[in-house]
């Protein structure tokens, strides 16, 4: 258990210059031109101290292709075919000739080079060139065991999407999930934990009982999650670093839908009791409960926003699934879609301002985004089964879940998740050992 | 506490108003007699809890209205249950046209309509609990409709 958790990486900026942008994206935009960038592959300073299996590991590829696919599969970067770079990759970070990455139509490049200290700590460093002003951008060394090279692979890659997009990064972050297998009539259902590009994939639970929607607190290393452990079906917190688990709250029924407050203190949900679904709220620490609606309809799916102060959920009280936002403490309850269909799973932006959902429309499903006050709808995909959006920490790109119809006896069914731009553009499957639903998205683990 | 209170009481207040308001438009709406709506009515997947009393019934797209056939059903169930002196277990489902969540509750919502309905019969409280499944256990995993209705169901199973 232990060994999925961090091994502190300490880092600190190598260069103290810093130039001024000449290289900038813009992601504001909805469609938008990749930006043009070469990564070198790092290399291995004083090969010597590396021993042959730290050798095997071949860090300098890994490393650089890791920040490739990350870029990659952000939408926003085009990276250069690494066969027409010309420079070896120790050029590249000493002294780089620009014209040669210019030639190669490489706007910014990357370089970067390993060695082993004398406490047996891998150090990264790397460099940000930007090829046009013939200048470095950016710098930075970093420390870390040998083992956790990947996390280094994806902070170097939020420095550099920092750098290059203004806004914070979210490739040193992870999805849990949960694992599907086996018939959907008798389907087995695990937590599982994995690196946000699908690596280091782990299992949680073993399946002996039903687990849904689990979340991260978005501040410590703790999920929340909905178990039928002994056919009770309640919301639990789990530790992952401890794997100590325990139910939240002491409720005589179901409770489910759980979330928590962007500090991390109260875990939202919803409790059913004779037919009524209501929302609630725990203090973690004193235990102190909550009610928050309490309405004879189905109030559930909440989500507080970035600041805490309101609660957006989906209630069916007009008589039809649609999304409210409130006051935390449950005063001036509001709703906020008005358009043709059914509106659920509201969730709220890290950034605050906007909230996702899941729309219900003529038989198909839809992932959207409005404004908290319910203007400016925007549909970003459409499928036969999608739900539960979740955000990346930086608000700019969603996580969900989408499944495909099932023939006689369920036969060609699958379950996977997806991740969409916030612009409706670079959609793409992320791979799963498994068949996967309810992602949800941690915080930056290395903020 | 009285605020809270109170609060709650001009909600319920201002539902109420809002219901008499819309009540002329609601008129217009086409609901078939029982509003059995699209709610399954034939007999494949049905199990029996003893000779001739069907161990569920299936309910309308987001609804947890009993059907006529559904209360027949019921009724036969409350008969048995009162005179062997079982308890039960009341299953409530939903099918996968919808968020898994709201399923949640709308599978609870369900199993109480049942429970209601068969505690209105005179079963008594103690010998009927519910629990709701969702949409994650189907009866028929294909994505059809008729696979949809056999699935927005409620199963009545002894509670050992």
């Amino acid at each position: 258990m232990k060994k999925i958790i961090f091994i502190t990486v300490s880092l600190f900026f190598f260069l103290i210059q810093q130039s001024f942008a000449v290289v900038k994206i813009d992601i504001t935009r909805g469609n938008l031109e990749p930006l043009p960038i070469a990564v070198s592959n790092f290399y291995l300073d004083n090969p010597a101290q590396f021993s042959p299996e730290l050798k095997k590991l071949k860090l300098d590829e890994k490393i650089s292709a890791v920040i490739k696919n990350n870029l990659t599969r952000s939408g926003l970067f085009n990276i250069i075919d690494p066969k027409s770079y010309i420079q070896s990759p120790k050029i590249a970070h000493l002294k780089p000739r620009f014209e040669d990455w210019a030639l190669i139509k490489s706007q910014v490049m990357v370089s970067g080079k390993l060695l082993i200290d004398s406490k047996k700590r891998l150090r990264v460093e790397f460099r940000l060139w930007d090829v046009v002003a013939a200048k470095e951008i950016e710098g930075l060394a970093l420390f870390a065991t040998p083992e956790s090279w990947r996390r280094i692979a994806h902070i170097i890659s939020d420095k550099i999407y920092e750098r290059l997009t203004g806004e914070s990064g979210y490739f040193d972050t992870r999805i849990i999930y949960v694992a599907e297998t086996g018939s959907k009539e008798q389907r087995v259902k695990r937590l599982a934990i994995m690196d946000q590009d699908g690596s280091n994939n782990k299992y949680l639970t073993l399946g002996n009982e039903l687990v849904l929607t689990p979340r991260f607190n978005p501040t410590a290393q703790i999920i929340t999650y909905m178990s039928y452990f002994k056919n009770l079906p309640r919301v639990y917190m789990l530790n992952i670093e401890t794997g100590i688990q325990e139910v939240v709250g002491d409720f005589p029924g179901m409770t489910f839908a759980p979330r928590f407050s962007p500090d991390g203190s109260k875990i939202i949900m919803s409790f059913a009791k004779d037919g009524n679904s209501d929302i609630y709220s725990m203090d973690i620490k004193s235990r102190i409960v909550e009610q928050l609606t309490s309405h004879p309809s189905i109030d559930t799916s909440p989500s507080y926003s970035a600041d805490g102060k309101f609660i957006t959920f989906n209630s069916d009280r007009s008589g039809a699934q649609q999304i409210y936002v409130m006051k935390s403490d449950g005063s001036q309850v509001k709703r906020i879609s008005f358009g043709e269909g059914l509106y659920g799973t509201p969730v709220w932006s890290p950034r605050g301002d906007l909230i996702a959902f899941t729309k219900i429309f003529k038989g198909k499903f839809y992932i959207g985004v409005m404004r908290s006050d319910g203007s400016g709808e925007r549909l970003l995909t459409e499928n036969f089964y999608q739900e539960a959006p979740s955000w990346s920490p930086n608000g700019r790109v969603l996580i969900f879940y989408r499944e495909t119809a099932g023939g006689k006896g369920g036969a060609g069914a699958s379950s996977a998740l997806w991740s969409i731009d916030l612009t409706g553009y670079n959609e793409k499957k992320i791979n799963t050992p498994t068949d996967a639903s309810d992602p949800a998205w941690s915080g930056l683990l290395s903020k | 506490m009285l605020l809270r209170s109170l609060k709650n009481i001009f909600l319920v207040l201002s539902i109420g108003l809002l219901i008499t308001a819309c009540s002329t438009s609601a008129k217009k709406v086409a609901i078939k007699g029982d509003g059995a709506g699209d709610a399954y009515s034939g007999s494949d997947t049905v199990k029996f809890l003893a000779t001739g009393v069907a161990d569920r019934v299936f309910f309308a797209t987001n609804k947890s209205t009993l059907t006529t056939a559904a209360k027949q059903t019921l009724s036969k169930q409350a008969g048995y249950i009162k005179s062997s002196k079982i308890a039960v277990l009341i299953e409530g489902h939903a099918d996968e046209r919808g968020t898994r969540e709201y399923n949640l509750a709308l599978g609870e919502r369900r199993a109480n309509a049942v429970r209601d309905y068969l505690m209105s019969l005179g079963v008594k409280a103690g010998d009927v609990s519910v629990i709701s499944y969702g949409k994650e256990r189907p009866v028929n995993s294909e994505s059809s409709k008729l696979a949809w209705s056999q699935n927005r169901r409620s199963v009545t199973v002894k509670n050992k």
